[in-house]
């Protein structure tokens, strides 16, 4: 798969359109890889001209400032901040509403101001363009719910964006009671993902599993790889992995299109 | 002696009000314990917040029922201030229902008639709230934070209300002159043949009563207000105006922090070079909050603001799986914490002097901080725009960069970001391995 660096670019005297901010999610964990892939993928079919940072990148700090370690974030910030400003980054897109909330919003103030999209806000502008269309026959008649990623939606206001896409995938959208503002966490959120949860009756992700089966979904559809893991292990808890697949949104599009 | 129920009555207004305007400027002294926020730009955009949600209520009615009947009381209260500025004048100056002679008995009688309407809305409303907080299930009212006193401080507001409104209505149904003139007695004219065996004069001191324990009543229910979460029904506007305006998912980036930063990066930094002058007397700052003092004004403003209404806890997801963790509780314990260090300053001579506690293990446990997600959903359901993730983010800042007391593994964690620049332990040079793998 052809995924250009900021610095072959470089090397070739190019200024791609916009960066692709992988994430260490999207860059490392199994599952979200996919995700990368299938993003890239559209890019690749909307001719895009795009570039990632590679091993240049690095973690943008959210998770330890949630985890309340404000020196390591903007350490990290820092340095990120100056490698995206010495190739003169203005445009940013990622999968992961934690680095776009992050990226967009706690980078501005440390020197970073870049313009930065979710995948599915670039996806739909591309759309709009009349860079990328959707084939609304292959996953036509299908249900489909979406489950909003904090990070996404109250976080940054962004509720529309993924469910007008999702639309155009020729399917059945249902919203869960909880949905949109007042969705419930799927329990990643905050650095959780990476320690056990606090005493409890539950696991945040089974409630939030529940309540995207009481949809009776065939796809539990997300934006955001951690949301994916969680809402996946969920439907595990749940023994439902023969009825139920958690999709990103972009592996949707991808799939639609056959690419 | 003629003057006398005058003379009393300007007592105790006066009192009332002075004891209110005293326990105000404590309110005022202990937010101003807050480090300082600058919550002063965007007026337009905060005054219109302030509009829509405190006196506009729109949150309030995301929730129809409830915010249904609390827009009922909360009308109930500002219109009945009206008859309450009538009672103030005719007590001052021993008038009778002078509205009445000034605006002539249409308007009057629409206008109390209207009231004694609100009164018995009000009075039903008041009823329901009762209903829903002691009788029927409703999880957000029995949680743990709730029991003694903010229990009994919700009922004791209803009381109030429920008290005050029946002795508007017996007020006006005893009062003969109102009753003759017919006007506005749209209540009251069916509650006064229950007095009808009384003697005038018997009928006049049941009306005095009424109105004496009316207008006395108002004024204890002021100064309840300091020591209740009805608080809320003046801090509200103030409370809403202020909130941050900035993207639910933006932190603040701590400048202390950024210096810091800045200078362990910079190559050029001398790191034996001698401190600015005068950077010898600064005390460090404190990395996040481990006190009230900690806190910024806002935060302690929204603690005050708080009205125990449970609306975040019941969205929030940590609590709703049965974890420790309970916005709401973030917030009455911050409160508390606060009136403590406020009883201190007063017992010890305008100075805060060590007691040996702070907000966090003493009120907070680090077990409840841990446990939430950042997720937002208290902010964004809390009716009057109280942020309770702000508070719990800058006291796990103070565990962590203070106390480095963060659970193992996100300590883990951390220790990854800072060696592989992600929060797993996997090669940063194997960063682009996924566009590869298919
Ligand atoms: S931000 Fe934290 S406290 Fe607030 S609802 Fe989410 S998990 Fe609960
Ligand atoms: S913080 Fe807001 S939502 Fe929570 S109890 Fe207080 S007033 Fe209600």
């Amino acid at each position: 798969m052809n995924v250009p660096t900021m610095a072959d670019m470089m090397a070739q005297g190019k200024q791609p359109e916009v960066l692709f901010w992988v994430g260490a999610a999207g860059s490392y964990d199994d599952r979200a890889k996919k995700i990368s892939r299938a993003f890239v993928k559209i890019l690749h079919q909307a001719k895009v001209d795009f570039a990632v940072l590679g091993t240049e990148e690095s973690s943008t700090g959210d998770a330890a400032k949630r985890a309340g370690n404000e020196f390591l974030f903007q350490m990290q910030a820092m340095m990120n901040i100056e490698v995206l400003n010495g190739y003169e980054v203005k445009k940013i897109v990622t999968c992961d509403p934690h680095s776009f909330n992050t990226l967009k919003n706690e980078y501005p103030s440390l020197g970073g101001k870049y313009e930065v999209f979710h995948h599915t806000q670039f996806i739909q502008d591309l759309i709009a363009e009349g860079r990328l269309k959707i084939d609304d026959t292959t996953l036509k008649g299908k249900r489909v719910t979406f489950h909003d990623p904090c990070y996404l939606g109250r976080a940054n206001d962004v509720y529309e964006s993924p469910r007008e896409l999702i639309k155009r995938l020729g399917v059945n959208l249902t919203e869960m009671k909880r949905n949109k503002s007042t969705a419930l966490c799927c329990g990643a959120g905050g650095a959780q993902m990476f320690k056990d949860a606090e005493k409890g009756d539950k696991e945040i992700n089974v409630l939030r599993t529940e309540d995207a089966l009481e949809t009776k979904p065939n796809i539990i559809a997300t934006g955001c790889p951690y949301c994916n893991t969680m809402m996946t292990d969920g439907i595990k808890f749940k023994e439902k992995e023969a009825e139920v697949v958690v999709k990103d949104i972009a592996e949707l599009i991808a799939e639609a299109n056959n690419l | 002696m003629q003057y006398l129920p005058n003379i009393i009555f300007a007592l105790a207004l006066a009192l009332g009000l002075s004891f209110f305007v005293m326990n105000i400027r404590k309110l005022f002294r202990n937010i101003k314990l807050g480090k300082e926020v600058n919550r002063t730009d965007k007026k337009p955009e905060r005054l219109k917040n302030m509009m829509m949600i405190a006196l506009g209520q729109s949150k309030m009615v995301k929730r129809p029922f409830s915010g249904a009947l609390h827009i009922i009381v909360y009308v109930g209260f500002i219109i009945i201030n009206i008859e309450v500025l009538e009672i103030i004048i005719d007590g001052l100056f021993g008038t009778h229902r002078v509205f009445q002679g000034l605006l002539g008995n249409g308007i009057y009688g629409f206008l109390i008639g209207v009231f004694e309407v609100l009164a018995v809305l009000v009075f039903v409303a008041v009823i329901v709230f009762w209903l829903r907080r002691n009788i029927s299930n409703i999880k957000r009212f029995l949680s743990k934070e709730m029991k003694g006193w903010p229990k009994n401080d919700g009922n004791y507001i209803l009381y109030f209300e429920m008290v005050l409104m029946t002795l508007f209505l017996v007020m006006n149904a005893t009062d003969a002159s109102f009753q003759q003139a017919g006007v506005g007695n749209t209540i009251s004219q069916f509650i006064a043949p229950l007095f009808d065996g009384f003697s005038p004069e018997g009928l006049h001191t049941i009306e005095r009563t009424a109105w004496w324990i009316h207008i006395l009543g108002i004024l204890v229910f002021l100064n309840y207000l300091y020591y209740s979460k009805h608080l809320h029904i003046l801090l509200a506007f103030p409370n809403t105006y202020f909130a941050n305006l900035n993207p639910k998912g933006q932190f603040t980036n701590l400048d202390s922090v950024t210096t810091e930063v800045k200078l362990m990066m910079d190559p050029d930094a001398d790191p034996y070079a001698a401190p600015a002058e005068g950077a010898e007397e600064a005390i460090p700052e404190k990395f996040g909050a481990s006190d009230v003092a900690d806190l910024n004004w806002v935060q302690l403003l929204n603690a005050y603001t708080c009205t125990e209404c449970g609306r975040c806890t019941s969205s929030c997801p940590a609590n709703l799986t049965g974890k420790e963790l309970s916005p709401r509780k973030i917030m009455m314990d911050t409160r508390d914490r606060l009136e403590e260090v406020g009883r201190n300053i007063d017992a010890n001579k305008g100075v805060f002097v060590d007691d040996g506690k702070q907000l966090l293990n003493d009120y907070i446990s680090p077990e409840e901080l841990w446990a939430c997600t950042s997720c937002n959903a208290c902010v964004e359901e809390c009716p009057v725009n109280i942020d309770p993730l702000s508070i719990i983010m800058d006291m796990r800042r103070y565990l962590v960069m203070e106390e480095s007391a963060a659970p193992q593994e996100l300590n883990m964690m951390m220790t990854n970001i800072e060696n592989n620049g992600a929060p797993w332990q996997y090669n940063q040079q194997d960063r682009l391995n996924w566009a590869n793998e298919e």
